[in-house]
């Protein structure tokens, strides 16, 4: 085997940061919609809203049992299928590779959020939904400025481990064919040959944007604690 | 909006704005309230007290529906309390309410705490919440600690604040959940001056506490519950000096020592 060569790495990184802004704008886009979607699955089991809270427990249950991989696989073929048999007369409607990425990412995490925010919705005590009622707010208004600001904090370190995850996990979009951070590298590296030097400047890379994030988590759990003992 | 209640101290009007009529509440099996009549005239001021457990905060969590009773009448205000009364929000913000642990909003400003349900539920502008709040700081004394977080304060200082953050929505009636249990020794006192302060005022006050010097200072009738029942309900000087019932005596005789 010939030394590592990593000229051609930086050749190639103009490609590499397409994929990586693309496993980015996936991460940015499943976090930014599952977490409004996870909140709202979080909030109708709170509420207990009939129907509502036992349809959001079933779909979190189901997608928290079944792999990320075969919930892309899902949406991939099945969708297609479904969709064609509902508006198109049977024939699949194609929704693509880019479209089942983000919304199969989006639900996905969705479950995994509202978990999250389930469990600090629980760690509130009382006194903060009746002092909000004795103030005669609204239940809209009691969870917008009193509840939902309070629990987002108390559960950010793990929200923000939640979405670090989320991050490696965009890797997967691989099996769709679509060019994220791994996608790129594997690409170039079957082109040049250079499978090694590609895939460890591609773990580097995973590396640095991790450890920082993971500092980060850190830095929010210290400032958290500060201000309970404030 | 509605005035700032009238009235000079001791000088009650005969109009009623609470009535109780043989209200009930269980939980579960317990009885927590069994068959409460209490008429509330305005600008009167009521202590609550009693043993543990014998019904005191729940009877007072009713008035604002914190705690929905399951038999009897309910009227704050002309408003009967049912299940039917969409609209609580409206009784709810003529009652203000202090409770045992502050619960103060962590997360908000001592300003914005004062601040968040005059904008939200009276919906006036920012600003006039602002000079409100400024208003009812200021007579708590804590003016200039304002942009400190309630983490930042003391136990006294935030009781002082719930006060504050209660009168910002300018209630008919305030209700005192055992405002100073929870506090050090040292800091009791900076919060009942501020409530001798509001009963000066002329505001109708139910308050459930132990503190018994307040209660002979500012009230009109102290009312003596055990077991979810008022057992007895007389002016201060009639109660702490000759109280009627062997269980009030027995409570006066265990608190004071």
């Amino acid at each position: 085997m010939n030394g590592l060569d990593f000229g051609i790495v930086y050749e190639s990184l103009p490609y590499l940061m397409q994929g990586l802004r693309f496993s980015l704008l996936l991460t940015v886009c499943a976090f930014a919609t599952g977490m409004a979607l996870g909140i709202g699955l979080a909030l109708v089991q709170h509420l207990e809203i009939p129907v509502a809270a036992q349809l959001a427990r079933g779909y979190v249950a189901l997608i928290r049992s079944v792999p990320l991989i075969l919930v892309l696989f899902w949406f991939f073929f099945l969708v297609p299928l479904v969709v064609g048999a509902l508006v198109n007369g049977g024939r699949p409607v194609p929704i693509g590779g880019v479209w089942t990425a983000f919304i199969t990412f989006s639900m996905f995490e969705a479950a995994y959020y509202s978990e999250i925010i389930r469990v600090g919705l629980r760690s509130l005590g009382r006194g903060q939904y009746e002092a909000a009622k004795a103030l005669s707010l609204s239940t809209y208004k009691t969870y917008r400025y009193v509840i939902l600001p309070q629990v987002v904090r108390i559960a950010s370190p793990i929200i923000l481990s939640q979405t670090i995850i989320l991050f490696q996990d965009t890797s997967l979009v691989y099996v769709l064919s679509l060019t994220d951070l791994v996608g790129a590298a594997s690409k170039i590296a079957q082109l040049n040959g250079r499978l090694v030097e590609m895939y460890l400047t591609v773990a580097a890379i995973y590396l640095a944007i991790c450890c920082a994030a993971s500092q980060l988590v850190a830095w929010l759990r210290r400032s958290h604690q500060a201000a309970i003992n404030r | 909006m509605n005035p700032v209640p009238s009235g000079l101290p001791g000088e009650a009007s005969h109009e009623k704005v609470i009535e109780l009529d043989a209200v009930c509440k269980n939980y579960g099996r317990f009885r927590a309230l069994d068959g409460i009549d209490l008429d509330v005239r305005r600008g009167e001021r009521i202590i609550i007290c009693g043993p543990s457990g014998s019904g005191k905060s729940t009877l007072i969590r009713c008035i604002n529906r914190i705690e929905t009773h399951d038999e009897g009448r309910i009227i704050v205000n002309g408003q009967i309390l049912t299940e039917q009364l969409k609209d609580i929000a409206t009784v709810r913000r003529d009652v203000g309410m202090v409770f045992q642990s502050f619960n103060l909003f962590p997360h908000l400003t001592i300003l914005e705490n004062c601040m968040l349900a005059p904008v939200q539920a009276r919906g006036i502008t920012k600003a006039e919440a602002r000079e409100i709040a400024m208003h009812f700081l200021s007579k708590v004394h804590i003016p200039d600690q304002v942009h400190k977080y309630p983490g930042q304060l003391s136990g006294g200082q935030q009781q002082r604040v719930a006060i504050a953050r209660a009168l910002c929505m300018k209630p008919q009636i305030m209700l005192f959940d055992e405002p100073t249990s929870a506090l050090d020794p040292e800091m009791v006192k900076e919060v009942l001056d501020t409530m001798v302060q509001l009963a000066a005022e002329g505001m109708t006050m139910l308050c459930v506490t132990h503190e018994m010097g307040f209660a002979r200072e500012v009230a009109d009738r102290v009312v003596f519950m055990d077991k979810g029942t008022v057992v007895e309900c007389a002016a201060p000087s009639t109660f702490f000096t000759a109280p009627q019932s062997e269980r009030a005596q027995d409570f006066l005789n265990q608190i004071i020592h």
